[in-house]
């Protein structure tokens, strides 16, 4: 009589302030999803369209923390994953959308709702559903504990695919020359 | 023929000439040390720190360190590399650095040290400072933003070019990179494209216009082989460490 097959581990992913980039990257590993999907099955992912974090082995975390659901998200996941993994360089440093940062942001609305000539009767959003923007976008780290970092814009579906596969395999993920990239 | 003094590094002798430092020796021996504010063309500096090794028991930058006969010299250990991640991640953290948008991805020390060291995250948090361009000069552009102090333009201005165009200025976390023009813009000032100091900024703030991606992101530097490798192709080699 064979052994039961090993429980799949749990996996969440989420985009905050990105660009869907790293998602994109990750289903850039192709072929390879079909062993991985063998070992894992995806919980909250814009794959599954879930729209709560259920308890999860790993959650996975594209974007840095622009506006209040950001926060309210990332800290559903870190209170449901047990290992929460950065990925690309918004999560990991703040990335693109953190440039604003050494701006104003009540300056940098008006930029583009008033002043912008597509919308010069435009006016600043203040709808009450639209999350509040937060003054600086930070990334990942600064708000939450973060169990491992992947850096890139986006990483490499190599890299995502060394990663998940040491980190499924209970092997520390090591990134080494070629897969390590800022950009 | 006289034997040449030795002393030892990371248990293993290297040979040295009267004058060289740890740094430079070592890598005449064919041994990396990590290192930034270092250049071969340049005396030493010892501003970055990233080369400390452990010089019997003394933390010391080797690239300022003379060599001298019979020291012990630790620097491949666990602790060092701790130190000198840490030293990059600090860098990372104080200035402004977006690899994804700076046209010198691929051929920066401070980006190709992370690599080698295995940095993933800055891990501090970061100061986002505002540090606007000058891009007054109709060929170069700065972007102060990338600057990490290691004064390799001001030592390159100063000692090949013999213009002065370049001065730090400020103490501690004000210490900035300056041009030497009443109006503070390098349109003012007398560099040239063909100027030393055009050349040795190991990140990506002294920049020519015009040519940023000539060699597209993926095949630079940096990108072929790692910065340890590309540093031992790059030094002055020993005649009998030379292949």
């Amino acid at each position: 009589m064979s052994a039961a097959p090993p429980r799949k581990l749990k996996v969440a992913t989420t985009s905050l302030a990105g660009c869907f980039g790293c998602h994109m990257s990750l289903l850039d590993i192709d072929e390879r999803l079909f062993p991985l999907l063998d070992k894992i099955q995806f919980d909250r992912s814009p794959l599954t369209d879930i729209k709560h974090c259920g308890k999860c082995d790993i959650g996975i975390i594209e974007g840095g923390v622009c506006n209040a659901e950001n926060v309210r998200v990332l800290q559903e996941f870190r209170a449901n994953c047990r290992i929460l993994v950065a990925i690309g360089a918004c999560a990991v440093t703040g990335g693109l959308p953190a440039q604003r940062n050494h701006l104003d942001l009540g300056l940098c609305l008006q930029e583009v709702y008033e002043t912008e000539p597509s919308l010069s009767k435009g006016c600043i959003p203040d709808d009450p559903e639209l999350p509040l923007p937060l003054d600086k976008v930070h990334p990942l780290h600064e708000v939450v504990k973060v169990d491992y970092f992947i850096p890139g814009c986006p990483p490499s579906a190599d890299a995502i695919w060394s990663f998940l596969t040491d980190l499924i395999a209970g092997r520390t993920p090591r990134l080494g020359h070629g897969l390590i990239s800022y950009d | 023929m006289s034997k040449r003094p030795t002393f030892i590094l990371d248990d293993q002798e290297v040979p040295f000439e009267p004058g060289q430092t740890v740094l430079q020796a070592a890598l005449a021996a064919g041994r990396y040390i990590p290192h930034l504010c270092y250049h071969p063309e340049f005396r030493p500096h010892g501003s970055c720190k990233v080369c400390t090794a452990r010089v019997d028991g003394r933390m010391m930058a080797a690239c300022t360190t003379p060599a001298s006969p019979g020291i012990n010299v630790e620097s491949e250990t666990e602790e060092l590399n701790d130190l000198r991640r840490m030293l990059v991640q600090m860098l990372f953290a104080e200035g402004n650095h977006f690899c994804p948008s700076c046209e010198a991805s691929g051929n920066c020390v401070l980006q190709a040290l992370g690599y080698d060291l295995g940095v993933l995250t800055a891990g501090f948090r970061h100061m986002f400072p505002v540090r606007p361009v000058d891009a007054s000069h109709p060929d170069i552009l700065l972007d102060f933003n990338r600057c990490v102090l290691c004064e390799l333009c001001v030592r390159a201005s100063n000692e090949v070019d013999g213009k002065g165009v370049f001065a730090l200025s400020g103490r501690g976390i004000d210490k900035h990179l300056v041009v030497n023009a009443e109006s503070n813009q390098l349109a003012d000032t007398d560099i040239a494209l063909d100027d030393k100091a055009m050349e040795v900024c190991p990140v990506g703030v002294i920049l020519k216009k015009r040519v940023g991606f000539a060699v597209p992101i993926g095949e630079r530097r940096y990108d072929r082989a790692p910065i340890s490798a590309q540093a031992l192709a790059d030094a002055p080699r020993s005649p009998e460490h030379k292949k």
